[in-house]
């Protein structure tokens, strides 16, 4: 069953239309991979579905109920909560009041809230950082603030808006092995993504944006020779030349 | 039908007064988000300023208003440099706590030395005239200043629009950093926008003494009324704050003359916050 | 690390409300009845600055329009007693009540307002309640309310030959809502409060709804102000609206938490503890008014505070034991606390 359900979304600013009527889902327990060149309408999309602005036209579903229109804090509250692509800590407050705020959302109590939070902190490797003030802190532990503290919310789907941008390989290394615990958490992911070698490993499904539509869905082997994603990134003519290539080599 | 235009003249006549001391908040407000709350005290020390000159050394209001011009500017200056620079990195309210804390000093400095008693400056070469127009009393002190008021706003409008200096200010305004890699000096601008606003309203207080009380508290109100003004206008935009004070200096005097002279002010704020719940931009603003 | 157990500055906190309970025992405290007015007083402006730092220091929501709840709540206090003969404690809390409501329906509104516009919209607020009060003759128009000759003690909260009841009824009032704010910085609220503002849109990401939770510290701000200013009525025996719809004194609740430091426990205590002491002696020194002496000295401290250390006094004291720390790290030859 479909735990996300995005139909026929379509978002204008004024005259610019950034998502055109645009149709994917995730499924429960899957890491749904969405990706497309700049100005695609990638982190659009993510936005409505988060709630955080209404998509002009279109519906939007959540573990099998409907979520149009719905304000952000409602969506996150049942369990469909994000990260932004430029982070946004909390500035004055300690990594681990951030999460904090996080983990009190299903934090029944006081307690329950500090032990999810600390849990979390451990599972981002933010241990260290916990008591420092998390406006000061270099980007890839900000990051990974980011994501702890979306992870405190207990959410079922976790929406990751470029969550490599400006990580060295390393990096990226141990975010995949962080997301993929998440996986085994049970977390749906839905992940905005820009690097190649860092989503497609990990996706049981790519959904490809271009110029505000859905040029592309599917596994993540049968996309790289999709005819319109590889335009879609690298050009007509470089697109021609690899068919053309392929026709010459067809096991390649 | 004859005490309405009346009371409709005086309150445009004092409209006029509120568009002077408001465009140089607006002038402010406009090029670095910034609300001067001592922009009243200005007022009223160029007030005192030209009281002292009639009182002490017979000056006319006419001639000292540009030495309160020039004084102002000076004092606006000095305020940027010394104060307000000094906040932009910081909160977004600070420059207006910290203008607050400067007219909380500047009002009280005038009150200890000047004593809180009100004064009028009597003796002028405009004094008391009026003239008759029909059946309306027009008085000319007030003539004056709204004619200066008109000058003065309409001079900073076109150095705004159509100077070389005024687009420097303009991109200042829209995008400082933006601006700097055009070559434009961002401080200087600064410094100098701040000494124009201050000079407009000294200029303001140069024929006020004559017919309205100077004395320490005197500014308060018309910080306010100057902030209603340029927020009601819509944020950087000077025509919208004369239409604004225009407005303003209307309803208050209708207001005081067929309610209570109590509710003038109920009615200017009520008006600003009516108008901003419905255009939360203010009319022209952007 | 635990952050359950009663915190060190918890036990801080206790024993300087402790000390300070015993000060009217000695005997050369309680018949200083000067010094006696300004424990008071800054008792009072320390509770006045903490209800505000609910909203405007934790919120960051800068209301320029406390002085109306406070009002509320002095008028509330003042007209059980001077219109209707009763005992005060009914009328504050009405007047705490009332409070409240006017918060939420004034807030709601002029929070869609951004910045600037917000703080002009909560100054516009004061002045219209100010001519309100001025012309309505149910609370007594301009004359305001005088208190006649009752009955001394806690049921109608008046006391003439000393002011040691005063002096309790201020520290309880003090404790009251510096308790309910230690509180409510470890529980839930608290921390969503900060979270929006730190950012809004990104604490409802989380699932915080922010309306909701500015709307409420809004009302518990407001019950408190109001709270306040039925204490202040008490120990006026007056009240007009001059006296406390204005703006001057909605500018004392934001500038002594400034002073202070906002959005801290300590900070109100401090800004009170700085100016109040410097309010009354210049005023006794100088007589009246004391030529504006006090608020000449306070606005030169508000320009110096706000561009050096936004922080207040507290930020103050927190550079210096930070610069302590990076010394004594840096003679022990230890690791710099930077961060990588």
């Amino acid at each position: 069953m479909a735990l996300l359900e995005v139909r026929d979304v379509t978002k204008k600013f004024g005259e610019l239309v950034a998502n055109d009527r645009v149709s994917f889902t995730v499924d429960a327990g899957a890491i749904v991979g969405l990706i497309g060149p700049n100005g695609a309408g990638k982190t659009t999309l993510f936005n409505c579905a988060a709630g955080l602005f209404p998509a002009t036209s279109g519906r939007i579903f959540f573990g099998g109920s409907e979520i149009t229109g719905f304000p952000s804090y409602r969506i996150a509250r049942m369990g469909a909560v994000r990260t932004f692509q430029v982070v946004r800590p909390l500035k004055d407050m300690t990594v681990y009041d951030n999460v904090l705020v996080g983990a009190f959302l299903h934090g029944a109590g006081t307690t329950k809230a500090h032990e999810t939070a600390g849990a979390c902190i451990e599972m981002c490797g933010l241990a260290e950082f916990a008591d420092k003030p998390s406006g000061e802190l270099p980007i890839g532990v900000k990051k990974r603030l980011e994501l702890a503290r979306a992870l405190a919310t207990k959410p079922r789907l976790l929406m990751l808006d470029e969550v490599m941008a400006g990580l060295t390989s390393t990096e990226v290394k141990t975010a995949l092995e962080l997301i993929r615990n998440i996986r085994k958490e049970g977390i749906t992911l839905l992940i905005v993504e820009h690097i190649m070698e860092a989503i497609m490993p990990i996706a049981d499904k790519v959904v490809v944006l271009d110029g505000g539509i859905k040029i592309a869905e599917g596994p993540p082997r049968k996309i790289i020779h999709d005819e319109r994603v590889i335009s879609a990134y690298l050009g007509e003519k470089f697109s021609r030349r690899l068919q053309a290539r392929r026709e010459e080599q067809p096991n390649v | 039908m004859d005490t309405l235009f009346q009371v409709l003249l005086d309150g445009m006549l004092n409209g006029m007064l509120y568009a002077l001391v408001a465009v140089g908040l607006c002038l402010i407000w406009g090029v670095m988000d910034v609300i001067n709350f001592a922009h009243g005290e200005y007022v009223m020390i160029a007030m005192y300023l030209t009281y002292w000159l009639g009182f002490l050394a017979n000056v006319d209001p006419l001639v000292s208003m540009f030495a309160g011009g020039l004084f102002i500017f000076i004092l606006g200056a000095l305020t940027y440099q010394l104060i307000i620079k000094y906040t932009v990195g910081k909160p977004p309210l600070s420059a207006l706590l910290a203008t607050f804390g400067l007219a909380m000093l500047l009002k009280n400095l005038c009150l200890n030395r000047f004593t809180p008693n009100y004064r009028i400056l009597s003796d002028t070469w405009l004094g008391d005239k009026t003239f008759q127009m029909g059946t309306l009393i027009v008085p000319i002190p007030q003539l004056v200043t709204a004619v200066l008021a008109l000058l003065v706003i309409g001079l900073v409008f076109f150095m705004v629009r159509s100077t070389r200096f005024g687009w420097a200010i303009q991109a200042t305004a829209m995008d400082k950093e933006a601006a700097e890699l055009m070559g434009i000096n961002t401080e200087r601008i600064y410094l100098l926008v701040f000494g124009i606003g201050g000079a407009t309203v000294g200029i303001a207080g140069g024929v006020m003494p004559t017919y309205l009380a100077v004395h320490p508290e005197v500014g308060t109100m018309f910080s306010l009324i100057a902030f209603v003004c340029v927020a009601m206008g819509g944020f950087g935009s000077i025509p919208g704050a004369l239409v604004a004070a225009l407005l303003i200096g209307i309803v208050e005097a209708l207001a005081g003359y067929y309610i209570a002279p109590v509710f003038k002010y109920v009615a200017v704020f009520g008006l600003y916050l009516a108008l901003v719940f419905l255009r939360p931009r203010g009319i022209f603003g952007w | 690390m635990n952050h359950h157990a009663l915190k060190r500055k918890d036990l801080f906190w206790l024993a300087l409300v402790a000390l300070v309970a015993l000060a009217p025992l000695l005997p050369a405290i309680a018949a200083n009845s000067f010094l006696m007015h300004v424990l008071i007083l800054i008792l009072l402006y320390a509770s006045m600055a903490q209800a505000w730092n609910i909203i405007g220091g934790y919120g960051g929501q800068t209301s320029f329009g406390h002085a109306v709840f406070f009002g509320i709540g002095a008028y509330g206090a003042g007209m059980a007693v001077v219109t209707y003969g009763l005992s005060p404690w009914p009328g504050a809390l009405i007047g705490m009540l009332a409070a409240a409501v006017v918060a939420v329906l004034i807030s709601y509104p002029c929070f869609k307002l951004s910045g600037h516009y917000f703080a002009i919209a909560t100054f516009a607020i004061v002045e219209i309640f100010n001519r309100m009060f001025l012309v309505w003759y149910w609370v007594g128009g301009a004359l305001g309310l005088d208190y006649p000759l009752v009955e001394e003690g806690l049921a109608n909260l008046m006391w003439y030959d000393s002011k040691t009841g005063y002096f309790y009824c201020a520290l309880v009032l003090f404790a009251l809502i510096f308790g309910i704010v230690r509180f409510l910085e470890g529980h839930r609220f608290g921390y969503y409060l900060r979270a929006v503002r730190e950012g809004q849109e990104t604490a409802e990401s989380l699932g915080v709804n922010s309306t909701a939770v500015k709307l409420a510290a809004m009302a518990l701000s407001a019950a408190l102000a109001a709270l306040c200013g039925a204490f202040f009525v008490q120990y006026n025996l007056r009240v007009d609206p001059g006296m406390v719809m204005s703006l001057d004194t909605s500018m004392k609740f934001v500038l002594v938490t400034i002073l202070g430091g906002a959005g801290t426990l300590a900070g109100p205590l401090l800004g009170a503890a700085v100016l109040i002491p410097l309010q009354e002696y210049t005023r006794a020194l100088w007589g009246g008014l004391g030529g504006g002496v006090d608020l000449i000295i306070f606005g030169f401290l508000i320009i110096v505070i706000v561009i050096k250390q936004p922080a207040g006094i507290t930020g103050i004291v927190r550079d210096i034991a930070r610069r302590r720390v990076r010394r004594q790290d840096a003679a022990k030859g230890g690791a710099t606390l930077g961060t990588s």
